[in-house]
Order: C-alpha cells, then structure tokens, then sequence
C-alpha cells in the first residue's frame, strides 16, 4: 500500500530530520511542502514546528496553514501528527514571545516551566527540560501499540502545554509537575516530545502512525 | 521516573575522519564518521555530537555532507559544532540535518550572535561551547579563563561569569571542555563544573579527560552535569555507550538503558 505522507513546511527550520524518520518507519512518499495541494492529496499529514511561537504563527498564518489544518482535521477527517511547537500551535494561547494567540483547535494553555523549577523533593530542575524522559500513556490509543508504559522519549521545550479539558491528555510525563507528553483528539494525536528523535521508540510510533486509520479505538 | 542523565560520544572530526588527540595534538584516526555514528546509535548513546576540528571554509562541504548522511540515518539528536561564526553558518548545519549548533570562538569575538541565533533558531538548538584552563595557582581559590585555538590563546574571560551571560543571551545548554584534562584520560576537571552547573538554569554538558567509566559517572554525581561527553573511550572499543550507562546506572543515576 502506498503510504503517502505530507510534512507541513512553513518555513521554521530543518524537516529532513521528519521525512527520513517517516520513510525509515515505512513510509513511502513524504512530501515536504506548503503547497495546499501537494498536502491534500496525502492520505496522513505531520504539522511540525521548532523555534519560538511567534515566528512559528506568523508564518502560519502568512502560508494558510490554518485553514489548510482546519480542512485536513476537519473536512477530510485524515490522520494528523502535530509535533513539538506543532502541538503548541494548536492551544489557544501561549506564554511564549510576551503572548501569542494560537490556533485555539484544543482548547488551552502553553505555560512556561518556570525560573528555579524544582522537583516534589527540591532538586533543582533545568530548563528548557532537555533529554530522555519518561512517557506514561494516559488512555488507550493506537498510536501507542508496542510502546511500554514509563518508555523514554527525547523532549527538548521549555514551555508545556495545559488543556482546559483532561479528556485529550493521551500520556504525561513528570518533570516537577505533571506535564503532557501528549494529547489525542479523534483524528489528532501531538507529542511534546520528538519522536523523530527518539531512537527505537519514537520510530514505532510513527510506525503506528503511518498504520493509523484515524480513530481512537 | 526522573529525566535521565545522557550519555554523548564525541566525534572530532578532521577532513571528514573521525580523530582524537591529547590536548588536541597527536592525533589518531579512529575511522569513518558516518560508520562510527551508526554504531552508536545502535549502542545507545542519548546524542551525538560532531565536531570539526579544523573546520576552514573549504573543507565546509564536506561536513555538510557528513552531516547530511549521519542525519539520514541515525534518529537521536545531533549536534554540530566547530567553526561557527555566523547566521548563514548556523543555518546550513540546521538545514543539513544537525539538531543542534555549537558555537565557541565566535560568542567570544561576537556574544550577540548567540541572542541572535536564539531568536532565530530557538535556544533549543543553540549549544555555546566554553573550553576552560585554570589560571590560579594549586594553593589559591580557584579560577578558571576562557582559551581559544585548541586551549593555546587565552582571552582573560572568566568562565563562570560567562557562562552566565552566555545563559542571559539564550544559549539553551552549555559544552564545558576543560582544556587542561582534555586527552589526558585524568578524568573531568570537577571543580569548574560544579560550578557552572551551580550557577545555571540550564543543562551543561562535561568534557574533556574521561579515561574510566567512573570518570563518566564523577561528573553527574560531583559535577553535577546534565550530561556526560567523551570521545577516546568509545571510539577505540575500549567500552561500548551500553557498558557505561549501565555502569552508571548501577551508581544510582537515571540513565536511559
């Protein structure tokens, strides 16, 4: 079966990274692209995004990938990966940059972790919170087949992402607070962290993805 | 379940092979960086960095290339550093594949460009590199400078001071080399990162003089270090990225095994 999967590009740094992760997963045509056309004619779509949050919505916005989201989420109802600032984009608002608007697709908060950020026991946290950290999936979900509970995943943010509804919360991790590791939405699934990145466990997510039908159960 | 500590070999690399040397002179080829890379990958290294050591213009195409191949295939983060000096600089090693850049000599001639590579790219992806020598003598409080050129020019920086600054600016994670233990197999010099890991808010990462799996587990558990570097040990089959988080992790530090 041909797994076409189109990587939305505006502009915010380097997706080779994306494209070579999907293709060694299974993937068997990634497009890189802005084009709305190139886009909808995949059957899956990943929304990416590093770098500050401003930026990343100004470009947004500037491209129509807004609406190109809003046809892809919930006109053609196709499978969709939003990764990292990706996931960030889709809240309602963000600390970020002064203050940003976002997309507001969940319904949310991006905080930031904190100046002198402490674990429950008073160790002193670093941020941005970078490295391996424990994921815990939160419910079911196809995208976590194959992935033990508390595997270690690469995060790399120093803001967190707090949705009004704890519904869409699909796994957590433990970094002096609670946080998302990710969220799921009937055809949406975001991670914090980047599966891109994380060796072993993040290609068989993206396997998972790449076999996802789109529904939660 | 906490954040683990990581674990990251070091290429040096020196017209596209991977070398290491004793403080930087009496280089020895350890062989091809794409090769090595996959290895561990495939051991389990947490990242990879990947320095050009001598890094003149010319031979900027072939790191591209390096990079751009070790990208491909090898899906933990990547950081590149050696001869950074400019924007332009910072994006073509994103663009190549590098997760993360590594600034050194140009923070110094120009701090600006670390605020404004953060701006740009994001602090995530910038790394400054500080290599350190100890200018005090034994007997007095200790005090560390910033060296150039391989640790030979010293610039009357202090270090911790810097890294401090270099923190305000953006820099989203700090590479700590001390100049005088690098290749000597002595083991990280514990004191300088202790205090700069003290004196940050974010992660820093030791280098320079692991000879011994003890020396990796020292400098998270005396240094304090987000993360441990090194290069020679692994390079040489000496022990595998496995043999040392496991070692590590038998000292009671979360590692990802």
């Amino acid at each position: 079966m041909i797994q076409r999967v189109a990587v939305i590009d505006y502009g915010m740094g380097n997706l080779h990274s994306v494209a070579s992760a999907l293709e060694h997963a299974g993937a068997t045509e990634v497009v890189v692209s802005n084009e709305h056309q190139a886009i909808l004619d995949a059957e899956r779509v990943v929304f990416p995004g590093v770098g500050g949050i401003r930026d990343c919505m100004e470009a947004i916005r500037r491209l129509g990938c807004d609406q190109l989201l809003d046809q892809v989420l919930n006109v053609d109802r196709k499978p969709v990966l939003a990764i990292c600032v990706g996931m960030q984009a889709l809240m309602s608002h963000s600390e970020e940059n002064g203050g940003v608007a976002c997309l507001d697709v969940l319904p949310g908060q991006v905080a930031f972790f904190g100046g002198a950020h402490q674990s429950g026991d008073g160790e002193r946290l670093k941020v941005p919170h970078m490295g391996w950290n424990a994921v815990r999936p939160a419910i079911y979900h196809p995208l976590w087949r194959g992935i033990e509970p508390d595997t270690r995943f690469y995060f790399v943010h120093s803001y967190h992402v707090v949705p009004d509804s704890q519904a869409v919360i699909a796994g957590t991790f433990d970094y002096g607070l609670r946080g998302c590791a990710a969220l799921a939405q009937e055809n949406l699934f975001a991670t914090q962290f980047h599966p891109e990145k994380s060796h072993t466990a993040g290609l068989t997510l993206l396997k998972n993805f790449l076999d996802w039908d789109g529904t939660c159960s | 379940m906490a954040l683990a500590k990581r674990i990251i070999p070091c290429l040096d690399v020196d017209q596209g092979r991977v070398v290491k040397g004793v403080n930087f002179v009496g280089i020895r080829d350890a062989g091809d960086p794409v090769e090595i890379a996959r290895r561990y990958n495939e051991e389990g290294a947490d990242e990879i960095t990947f320095l050009d050591i001598t890094a003149s213009h010319e031979e900027r195409d072939t790191t591209v290339h390096i990079v751009e191949q070790i990208a491909r295939e090898v899906f933990i983060p990547l950081t590149v550093g050696g001869g950074i000096r400019s924007l332009q600089d910072i994006r073509a090693m994103l663009n190549a594949g590098a997760d993360k850049v590594s600034i050194n000599t140009a923070a110094i001639h120009e701090p600006e460009l670390v605020r404004d590579a953060a701006a740009r790219f994001g602090s995530q992806c910038i790394v400054v590199a500080i290599d350190v020598k100890r200018v005090s003598a034994p007997d007095d409080a200790p005090r560390y400078e910033l060296f150039t050129h391989g640790g030979r020019k010293p610039t009357g920086i202090e270090a911790v001071g810097w890294a401090t600054k270099m923190a305000a600016l953006g820099a989203g994670e700090l590479l700590l080399t001390s100049m005088d233990r690098d290749g000597t197999r002595d083991g990280f010099e514990l004191v300088v990162t202790r205090a700069i890991t003290d004196a940050v808010e974010i992660p820093v990462i030791a280098s320079g003089g692991v000879g011994t799996l003890q020396h990796l587990a020292d400098g998270v558990t005396e240094g304090g270090a987000d993360a441990v570097l090194a290069a020679s040990i692994f390079h040489f089959g000496e022990y595998t990225v496995g043999e040392a988080k496991a070692f590590m992790a038998d000292q009671g530090i979360t590692m990802r095994l």
